[in-house]
């Protein structure tokens, strides 16, 4: 008689369970010595779940098919020269700070599993975090195979690794992830996997590559939605680590929901950057923040934690203050890059009026009354050559490390400032949230490397603008600084000007 | 107020079998088109079924083949030889 086949499950049981053991040569405690500290109660390892059930032979034979496909995208791209095809040289902005803000922190993902998948000590987890270690670094290998054809035309691509551990905007994604690194396993696992991965993970990137996709790039559209695949596990993953921390012991509830808490708000903060690109940065707008904010936080969110309450889990705190943010982050980032363009490494320019228009029926409530108008202003003064730079160095949040420009909730006119003091130092904030995470944990907040503080202390190249930027590696007159009058732009319009002399 | 059970596909021929079964198996699904993707919604519960897939695409399918052409997706995940089914029912 044929042998029976096994279902899915049985296969899944098979395959992943009984192959741990209980070590004999050293103590468990001392083989998993992380596991333990941050107060995490676990009473059973085995009760954990892997609802994709996937086995490591169905991962590589899933992921081989997706690297094929991608690849094949990838050389029919730079075969027929898609750079040309994009909606708008602007556009490629988008694709510098993808690569430059993003890209790494799939590294730094790739390393945050790599630990956690060694010192979780179920078996269960381990393998899902090590299959998410795997992805991330495939996620960054993609993005940076794809981006290396723009950067074959294209300026403020090609020092990225380099950038991204100095550059003043680009601390704050990389302090959000060195934060959740230097967290425990269990903290790590809340941070990325169930409030990034879960809860944000889609404003990131399901708006960047449908506008990708919408403004012909081709090339980006696939690596990010080859990796928005994998992301589906790691959601997974996410939201089975919350459950199951839930469901192990009551005393993990209160840590738990402390975590939730900080990872929303610090999250909330880094996702600011994609809000300005959607609202400014892409040249054919596929929806703006504001919406995505409803479909993905409010409406997703809120079914979400609907559903963890029979844990007493509660939403996270300040959601209602992130969500009135999701009015005004976008045009208050891009106020802040483009007074500091001279040390930015991607373009900026002020919005056209059919653009304003699009702002303004987005934001009835507030483009009109508080953005519009600085805009038409600036807009004015660079007619006048008189096009405003900001001389100066802003002052950081000690926590997020974004410049302090974010206004007090219900008043958009005025700055929000937060301060504690601790060792008889003051530490700043520009926000509630980022104060209470600073409160929190003083230890660790207090030797954050902030950008600008690095800067007066003379550990950045030196006291001008100039001995920073080159410290920073940017090459001045290319990789910052407006489009308009940027090598990008020269090219663009050769390319375009090319291409209307073949058409008569 | 309902909680959502959703699925994000890519908008290509490989999905679109999946894309049209998850339409005749779920009433009341709702569409929202994104370039390059899909997103489908329903209230509480949504289902891919391996035999609505089979029936269209013409050949053996199993539901974790699903991974190739998924973007995103909520709710809690239950998967087996036959379905692919995100619910936020306990
Ligand atoms: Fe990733
Ligand atoms: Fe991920
Ligand atoms: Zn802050």
């Amino acid at each position: 008689m044929a042998p029976k086949k096994l279902g899915l499950k049985q296969r899944y049981a098979h395959m992943t369970r009984g192959l741990d053991w209980e070590t004999t040569y050293q103590p468990m405690d001392a083989v998993f010595p992380y596991d333990t500290f941050e107060g995490i109660k676990i009473k059973d390892w085995s009760a954990w779940e892997d609802p994709f059930r996937l086995t490591m032979d169905a991962y590589w034979k899933f992921q081989a098919e997706k690297e094929r496909k991608l690849y094949a995208v990838l050389d029919a791209f730079a075969q027929n020269n898609g750079q040309t095809g994009v909606s708008d040289g602007r556009y490629v902005n988008v694709v510098k700070l993808f690569l430059t803000g993003i890209s790494p922190e799939e590294y730094q993902a790739h390393r945050g599993f790599a630990f956690t998948g060694r010192h979780l000590r179920g078996a269960g987890p381990r393998v899902a975090c090590q299959m998410q270690s795997l992805d991330e670094l495939r996620h960054i290998q993609t993005q940076i195979h794809t981006i290396s054809h723009y950067n074959k035309y294209f300026d403020g691509i090609s020092e990225f690794p380099h950038m991204h551990d100095r550059v003043w905007y680009l601390s704050v994604p990389k302090s959000f992830f060195d934060d959740a690194r230097t967290a425990g396993p269990f903290e790590f696992m809340i941070a990325i996997g169930f409030a990034f991965e879960y809860v944000l993970t889609n404003l990131l990137f399901v708006p960047f590559m449908s506008g990708a996709a919408y403004n012909g790039d081709m090339s980006t559209v696939t690596f990010g939605f080859s990796a928005q695949s994998d992301e589906s596990r790691h959601m997974t993953l996410g939201i089975e680590v919350i459950k199951f921390l839930l469901e192990q012991h009551p005393d993990n509830l209160p840590i738990v929901q402390k975590w939730v808490d900080k990872w929303f708000w610090r999250g909330h903060r880094v996702l600011g950057l994609v809000a300005m690109m959607m609202d400014y940065m892409l040249p054919k707008k596929v929806m703006s923040w504001k919406e995505a904010w409803e479909i993905y936080f409010t409406e997703a969110g809120g079914s979400l934690f609907q559903d963890l309450a029979r844990y007493g889990l509660k939403a996270p705190k300040y959601a209602d203050v992130a969500t009135a943010d999701a009015e005004h982050i976008s045009h208050q980032n891009w106020a802040v890059f483009y007074q500091y363009t001279h040390a930015a490494a991607f373009h900026t320019w002020m919005p056209d009026k059919e653009h304003l228009d699009w702002l303004s029926e987005k934001y009835p409530n507030t483009f009109d009354k508080y953005y519009r108008p600085r805009w038409e202003m600036w807009a004015e003064m660079e007619k006048q050559g008189k096009r405003f730079y900001n001389p100066s160095l802003p002052q950081l949040c000690q926590v997020c490390q974004i410049p302090m420009a974010y206004t007090e909730p219900g008043d958009p006119t005025k700055i929000a400032f937060r301060c504690s003091e601790v060792g008889g130092e003051t530490y700043h904030f520009c926000s509630d949230g980022c104060k209470d995470i600073f409160d929190g944990e003083p230890e660790k907040y207090v030797q954050s490397w902030l950008p600008v503080h690095q800067i007066f202390q003379g550990a950045c190249g030196g006291a001008t603008i100039p001995d920073v930027l080159n410290y920073y590696r940017m090459n001045v007159g290319a990789d910052n600084m407006d489009y308009v009058g940027s090598p990008d732009e020269k090219l663009w319009n050769e390319w375009h000007a090319g291409k209307a002399r073949e058409a008569v | 107020m309902a909680q959502i059970a959703s699925i994000t596909l890519l908008h290509n021929d490989d999905a679109r079998p999946i894309i049209e079964a998850i339409l005749a198996d779920n009433p009341g699904v709702r569409v929202l088109n994104m370039p390059g993707a899909v997103k489908l919604d329903c209230d509480d519960e949504l289902i891919v079924k391996r035999a609505s897939v089979e029936e269209r695409l013409g050949r053996p399918w199993e539901p974790q083949e699903i991974q190739l052409v998924l973007v995103s997706m909520a709710g809690n995940l239950d998967e087996d030889d036959d379905w692919f089914k995100l619910s936020w029912k306990h």
